[in-house]
């Protein structure tokens, strides 16, 4: 009997699909409440960060060079008050076989399918993760699907996806490409369902277990290049999952002073299922159109519960502009001669304007590179904007409107700390972990898990949840 | 003669949901529009342009859809005209460096 393939009758079926694509059960970590039990779930892949390691090793993956950037740390004092002016380090994730950090993210993944027998991968992304599970899937001997969405109504392509959609053929990929839209997952499910092989989910607890390994080399690199650990690591935010798999790392080297900043393109205005906005943005990733919600309700991903959870090792959340990425990736080209990925320079931007406020003898490290070339470099991505109607000029950043133009600093010194309000989107967790719970009593447990969700005292939590009208 | 023939490498197009048929939380522009797919794959038949086919992918999928392309060229590249705003940064950059305007 053929299934019933329409839009309600297969979203109907997404949990029955997700499990049979995920190979595992996550019905087994509920409390029945808003808890779960996330670090028996992240146990559970079976694999400590040795075993990550290994299979990571079989495939190239990893061991990136930490590189210091002596001529931008110089570019900060020059600009700063005296005394001030951290040291920056950046971790050349492009070294890794397709190109990013995105590597370590799928190759776990891909190694689980393997060995449950899966023929073959799905993945639905527009970024350098299509190109990861591509890329882990060619050397696994895998197939391999990317959904991604891609076109705006007229058939243009971002610049940036065209290049992930030819990065992935190249690797011998399918790729399927999708007008804007949140209904992208029905088709993904189809593909699951029809297909029966496995969702490399960006979310599971292997994509995590796979980021760790990067946490864990920045601490050891560190410890050999300057003897101590760093004071400040930057990680581009997006779905969340590079900043924790990346402190999780951190936190088993033993790294537990070092403080780890969120960073991401300030898209504030644009919505990002926009038929019209979506050709607007340069940036596909990255930015506060995930990294806000994200935060805040990271169980809404292709996941029953999401393994990357940013707001529980967050300690800050800095905002950058698009025209400011730019004029760092143009400064790491020019200073560095390093020709890097622009999304990936956003965690640089961030580190830039912080080092600025910070003494010389502190440590910054910026944890990822991506690969650049065609479609994904400044000059592809602001002769796509300008051509879009958007204005490209010099000026002051802070006036940036995302979607009508690009302000490139007319000064270096105009890249400045801009924090998100954390407490605000912690509160805004709380409020949507409640709800999709779907409780009317709150447990001790409940409490104690949403403490550690949003790394808060009982004190924030209680107060939060007095707020939705709970009086505890 | 046909546009393509059996075996050839293609690109089709399928309307996944039709404006009506969209649901979710859409912005009013994308609420008016279809949800639209392509993907490539090896033409099972000969045809024309605009005809519907079907087509067998990579990975073995039967798809069908319009033909809308025959061996499709990766189209994007470095922008269809130089950035000169990119110039000003390197040179500015550099010259903070050497010790000239840091202000």
């Amino acid at each position: 009997m053929m299934a019933d393939i329409s839009f309600n009758a297969v979203m109907n079926r997404k949990n029955e699909i997700m499990k049979k694509a995920l190979g595992m059960d996550y019905s087994i970590y509920e409390s029945g409440g808003i808890a779960f039990d996330y670090e028996k779930m992240m146990r559970d892949t079976g694999f400590g960060l040795s075993d990550v390691m290994k299979i990571q090793r079989e495939t190239g993956v990893g061991n990136t060079p930490l590189l210091e950037l002596k001529n931008l740390t110089e570019l900060v004092r020059r600009i700063s008050p005296k005394g001030k002016g951290a040291r920056i380090f950046v971790k050349d994730e492009a070294c890794n076989p397709s190109g990013s950090f995105k590597d370590r993210r799928a190759s776990v993944s891909v190694y689980i399918a393997k060995k449950l027998g899966y023929k073959g991968v799905v993945a639905a992304t527009s970024g350098n993760y299509g190109a990861a599970v591509a890329s882990q899937a060619a050397m696994r001997n895998l197939d391999c699907i990317i959904v991604q969405e891609c076109y705006d109504s007229r058939k243009i392509g971002q610049p940036e996806i065209l290049e992930k959609q030819r990065k992935c053929e190249c690797l011998g990929a399918e790729v399927v490409q999708l007008t804007v839209g949140p209904e992208l997952f029905y088709t993904f499910l189809r593909i699951l369902e029809d297909t029966g092989y496995f969702n490399a989910s960006l979310y599971s607890t292997f994509g995590i277990a796979g980021v760790e390994t990067l946490g864990y080399e920045i601490a050891m690199q560190c410890r050999e290049m300057i003897g101590r650990d760093p004071d400040v690591v930057v990680a581009t935010h997006a779905g969340g999952g590079n900043l924790t798999g990346t402190a999780r790392g951190l936190i088993k080297a033993g790294a537990v002073n070092t403080k780890v900043i969120g960073a991401s393109v300030d898209l504030k205005g644009l919505h990002m299922a926009s038929d019209t906005a979506f050709n607007r943005k340069s940036f596909t990733t990255g930015h506060t159109g995930f990294g806000v919600p994200y935060a805040t309700d990271p169980d809404h991903s292709d996941v029953p519960r999401s393994a990357a959870r940013a707001l529980r090792y967050m300690e800050d959340y800095l905002l950058v502009k698009q025209g400011e990425v730019f004029y760092i990736t143009e400064a790491l080209s020019q200073l560095e001669g390093m020709e890097r990925g622009p999304a990936g320079n956003t965690s640089l931007t961030a580190a830039f304007a912080l080092a600025q406020q910070l003494n010389e003898d502190k440590i910054i490290v910026v944890q990822e590179t991506e690969y650049t070339g065609a479609g994904k470099h400044p000059l592809a991505q602001l002769s796509f904007a300008k051509k879009n109607g958007v204005e490209v000029k010099f000026g002051n950043p802070d006036e940036e409107i995302p979607g009508t133009n690009i302000i490139l600093p007319e000064h270096p010194s105009l890249i400045k700390v801009r924090h998100a309000d954390l407490g605000k989107m912690k509160k805004s967790y709380i409020k949507n972990a409640v709800k999709r719970a779907n409780v009317s009593l709150i447990s001790d447990k409940d409490i104690e898990f949403l403490m550690q969700d949003v790394k808060e005292d009982r004190k924030f939590v209680l107060s939060a949840l007095n707020e939705l009208g709970f009086n505890i | 003669m046909s546009d393509a023939k059996k075996g050839d490498w293609v690109q089709i197009h399928e309307i996944v949901l039709k404006p009506e048929e969209r649901t979710g939380k859409l912005p009013e522009d994308t609420k008016k529009v279809p949800l639209e797919l392509w993907v490539k794959g090896f033409l099972n038949h000969d045809a024309n342009l605009n005809d519907m086919v079907e087509i067998t992918t990579l990975t073995g999928r039967i798809v069908k859809g319009e033909l809308v392309s025959v061996n499709p060229r990766y189209e994007y590249g470095f922008g269809e005209e130089y950035v000169p705003e990119i110039l000003k940064i390197g040179r500015q950059l550099r010259g903070i460096l050497k010790g000239g305007d840091n202000k």
